[in-house]
């Protein structure tokens, strides 16, 4: 007999999930607050995505389609790995299609694609708290969020402009969250942030560390933090993607040779297959795809 | 100054289990009033200031502040985000040690202008503007206003740490042996800024020191406390040139003489 067989369905036993699920609901109805969750001990390392995992694994049902991706990526370790994860303990359908899952779980990127109305989308979070850089003392920050004490979150952007001249934090991007919690993101870029706003698509936050899971659902307002005379703004590229010719979207650069030759490229792996399955090309397509595709339309 | 106190102490007393921290202690502190605590190391100077400014829930007795709106509020039945709020916003505390006070990893700048943030001010011109200004005023150099505290002298940041306390103009100051741990011309010269800022603001002050020099320098009134209890009080330069109490006379009699 298949030593799997001993797990039970997604990996967690049902009393488990059972907790971690009244962390989301609590999560859900007090958006932006960290609630407590008596996190499991999972077969990977922290900060691997444990508590991504947890959070997934308590949600995820048999007609379930899952996503992974990491950094935007579907191809990479912690994407593969996870992914694979999940096909053997719970058998669900995977894809890599962002309008095809109904989960998506993600290390630090939300798709460019817009998620829809019955998409749930999964960080995983390494820091839940945004204010820790400043207080190291858990029970001082636990009473500034109940006391909505916040101006110490401005003061680190404050640092950042009388340094650098202007707000130089370019990822985990503190937000707050329906006007009430200011939250981390995860150090997801600032890039996407305007896509938390609104969203139609729930989004839970693990971190499986710091046992902590936190909430967005959908159409909450989220806002980023700034200054009146220093308005939040997010990365800007000066070229669109090498391969598919995208623009407004978050670019990689890549590093080709030692000779300083590099290329900016979609970190949305499938945003960027799809564009150039549908004909769109970059400046630095290889040219045999550039004919296949030639001849496909 | 004003006819109505601003602060109403009444039979204060605190226990740590069956010693005694300070007992039966009541005064009235006026707006603009520079009240000295004085006395000797374990005679409850501090954790009579700790009773007074929430730091400590006393174990009897009642401290009433008079609200900016007219109103009297007892400080222990306020709600702890209503004595946070006071805390930062008509309130200062000057610890001894700057680095207790101030964020020694953030600059000069971020130390000053964090109370206006805390009280919602999202202009940053403003905000650097408002820090620049109180950083003169306590005499540092604006261009420091990007260095962190770490690289400053212990009267700079002694200085800082006044500044800071003072951006939202609070009307009460308390202050916990200010001058500590600083050479005399150094501490002259933060008398003498102090002396200036509390004439200027019009802040009312409590100010803990042993040291009479001190006392003399700023304070109006001064009480002197000796095993948890106040045993003299009255006029600062009455207290000083004329103690009443063998102990006082003691204190008193001895300051070195140079």
């Amino acid at each position: 007999m298949n030593d799997l067989a001993n797990y039970n369905f997604a990996y967690l036993d049902e009393q488990t999930k059972r907790m971690i699920r009244r962390a989301i609901l609590k999560a859900i109805a007090i958006p932006g607050y960290q609630v407590p969750f008596a996190s499991r001990e999972m077969p990977m390392p922290y900060g691997w995505g444990t508590g991504g995992v947890q959070v997934t694994a308590s949600i995820l049902g048999p007609s379930d389609v899952l996503k992974v991706i990491d950094q935007g990526a579907d191809d990479t370790t912690n994407a593969v790995s996870i992914r694979a994860f999940f096909q053997k303990v719970a058998n669900v359908a995977v894809t890599t299609r962002t309008a095809d899952a109904t989960i998506i779980q993600t290390r630090h990127r939300i798709p460019e694609e817009k998620l829809g109305e019955g998409q749930t989308l999964v960080y995983q979070v390494p820091i839940p708290e945004p204010l820790r850089f400043l207080e190291p003392r858990e029970t001082e920050t636990r009473k500034m969020h109940a006391l909505e004490e916040y101006g110490l979150m401005h003061v680190k952007l404050y640092e950042d402009i009388a340094r650098n001249g202007h707000i130089a934090t370019t990822y985990a991007y503190p937000v707050k969250v329906e006007g009430r919690y200011v939250m981390d993101p995860s150090p997801t870029p600032k890039f996407d942030n305007p896509k938390m706003h609104m969203s139609e698509a729930l989004q839970l936050f693990g971190a499986g560390r710091e046992k902590r899971i936190y909430a967005v659902p959908p159409y909450t307002e989220v806002v980023s933090l700034d200054f009146e005379d220093h308005p939040f703004e997010v990365q800007k590229f000066d070229r669109p993607c090498a391969l598919c010719g995208a623009e407004n979207v978050y670019l990689d650069e890549v590093v080709l040779d030692d000779k300083g030759g590099r290329m900016f490229v979609c970190s949305d792996t499938d945003h960027c297959e799809d564009r150039r399955a549908h004909g769109h090309a970059g400046a630095m397509l290889a040219p045999a795809a550039k004919e296949s595709q030639e001849a496909a339309e | 100054m004003s006819a109505v106190p601003l602060l109403k102490v009444s039979d204060v007393s605190k226990f740590y289990g069956s010693r005694i921290g300070c007992r039966n202690v009541s005064f009235e502190l006026y707006p603009g009033e520079v009240l000295a605590i004085v006395g000797e190391s374990g005679s409850g100077k501090t954790t009579l200031l700790s009773c007074l400014s929430t730091r400590l829930m006393p174990t009897s007795g009642v401290v009433e502040y008079h609200m900016r709106d007219g109103q009297y509020r007892d400080l222990a039945r306020m709600s702890e985000a209503e004595r946070r709020f006071l805390m930062r916003t008509d309130w200062g505390f000057v610890h001894q040690n700057p680095a207790d006070g101030l964020r020694m990893t953030v600059s000069a700048g971020a130390n000053v202008g964090e109370r206006l943030m805390a009280v919602g001010d999202r202009h940053y011109g403003n905000i650097r503007a408002a820090a620049g200004d109180w950083l003169r005023r306590v005499e540092i150099e604006e261009d420091r206003i990007d260095d962190q505290p770490r690289a400053f002298s212990g009267g700079m940041r002694q200085r800082l740490q006044i500044a800071r306390n003072l951006v939202t103009s609070p009307r009460l100051v308390f202050m916990d042996e200010p001058t500590g741990g600083l050479d005399v011309s150094v501490q002259a010269r933060l008398l003498d800024l102090v002396r200036g800022l509390v004439h200027d603001l019009g802040l009312a002050a409590v100010i803990v020191t042993h040291d009479l020099a001190v006392a003399r320098l700023l304070s109006h009134r001064m009480m002197v406390m000796k095993d948890g209890a106040v045993i003299e009080q009255g006029l600062t330069d009455r207290v000083l040139d004329d103690p009443r109490e063998p102990y006082t006379q003691l204190l008193v009699s001895s300051i070195l003489q140079v």
